[in-house]
């Protein structure tokens, strides 16, 4: 899956944009995941069942591909420590920044948010400087 | 009923493209941040994709007066930019950096069996409870809430 291909990048982009169309036309919401599974714990509420369904939905091709032996993914090759490090950092970065690269990056600066275009420049160049510093003056 | 098949209508739609986009594969993001490596490009097609269709659709639904199956539109109506906005993102980015993984594709390839992923997800919603945890502290620790009182 790392062999690039642009025709499915961009088709499964149009998905992921059609998905935030969809999920505002019917439902009023902005799709941000983490909103939708941070909102999953201990917020419950009105809210919980629509975020509930939309999980639902979200991993349903994921786990059909993977019980199927048909989910063929190159991953990160961490060990343990950093992946929980790392998990550590997106789950609380991205609640207290309120969002990340499906609500701050697709839905937000599609409403030309200032906020979004913030912080999507804020985790882009951090991201950039992390993989730089870990992949060339780190040697990882 | 309504509101709870569409959203999972939206999720199918978003859990299928990013799985064909090549997003839940945190190897396709960290080759398209690694400018100085062999460059893979394939983030940019994905948000290019992505925001195109989503910034002419919201075009299109935001005129309505309401969505489908709600009584109005619930947008993020703070336009705040401030320390916590800037080191949430800084804090995410670098766990990005790391791992490769944002929220989406973590929970895709973390339910999909993939084992990284899984141990990855379980930290991931760890550090959201933990957010949530240091809200609720601040809220209701006294000398905060004297601050805040002060700052009117």
């Amino acid at each position: 899956m790392t062999d690039f291909s642009p025709w499915t990048a961009l088709a499964g982009g149009a998905m992921i944009g059609a998905a935030a169309v969809l999920l505002m036309l019917l439902n009023g919401r902005i799709m941000g995941v983490a909103g939708i599974v941070g909102g999953l714990l201990g917020e419950g509420g009105r809210d919980l069942p629509w975020r509930l369904a939309f999980v639902v939905g979200m991993v349903a091709p994921g786990v059909a591909l993977g019980a199927s032996g048909n989910l063929h993914l190159t991953g990160n090759g961490l060990g343990a420590g950093l992946l929980v490090v790392s998990g550590l950092l997106v789950g609380f970065g991205t609640r207290m920044g309120n969002g990340c690269t499906s609500g701050h990056g697709i839905c937000g600066l599609a409403r030309l948010s200032r906020r979004s275009a913030v912080a999507v420049v804020t985790f882009m160049a951090v991201t950039a400087l992390v993989v730089l510093v870990r992949r060339h003056l780190l040697g990882g | 009923m309504r509101r709870v098949l569409s959203a999972f209508a939206a999720g199918l739609l978003f859990g299928g493209g990013l799985i064909l986009s090549g997003m839940a594969d945190p190897a396709n993001v960290l080759g398209f941040f690694d400018v100085l490596g062999p460059w893979n490009p394939t983030l940019a097609f994905v948000m290019g994709g992505g925001l195109a269709v989503s910034f002419v659709g919201y075009r299109l639904c935001l005129r309505r007066t309401a969505p489908v199956c709600e009584d109005s539109f619930q947008l993020p109506g703070t336009k705040l930019i401030d320390a916590r906005l800037v080191g949430g993102a800084a804090l995410f980015g670098l766990g990005w950096g790391i791992a490769g993984y944002c929220p989406g594709p973590a929970v895709v390839a973390a339910t999909g069996g993939f084992a990284e992923a899984a141990i990855f997800t379980a930290a991931m919603v760890a550090g959201m409870a933990l957010w949530k945890f240091v809200q609720w502290r601040v809220n209701t620790c006294p000398i905060a809430a004297r601050l805040r009182a002060k700052r009117g």
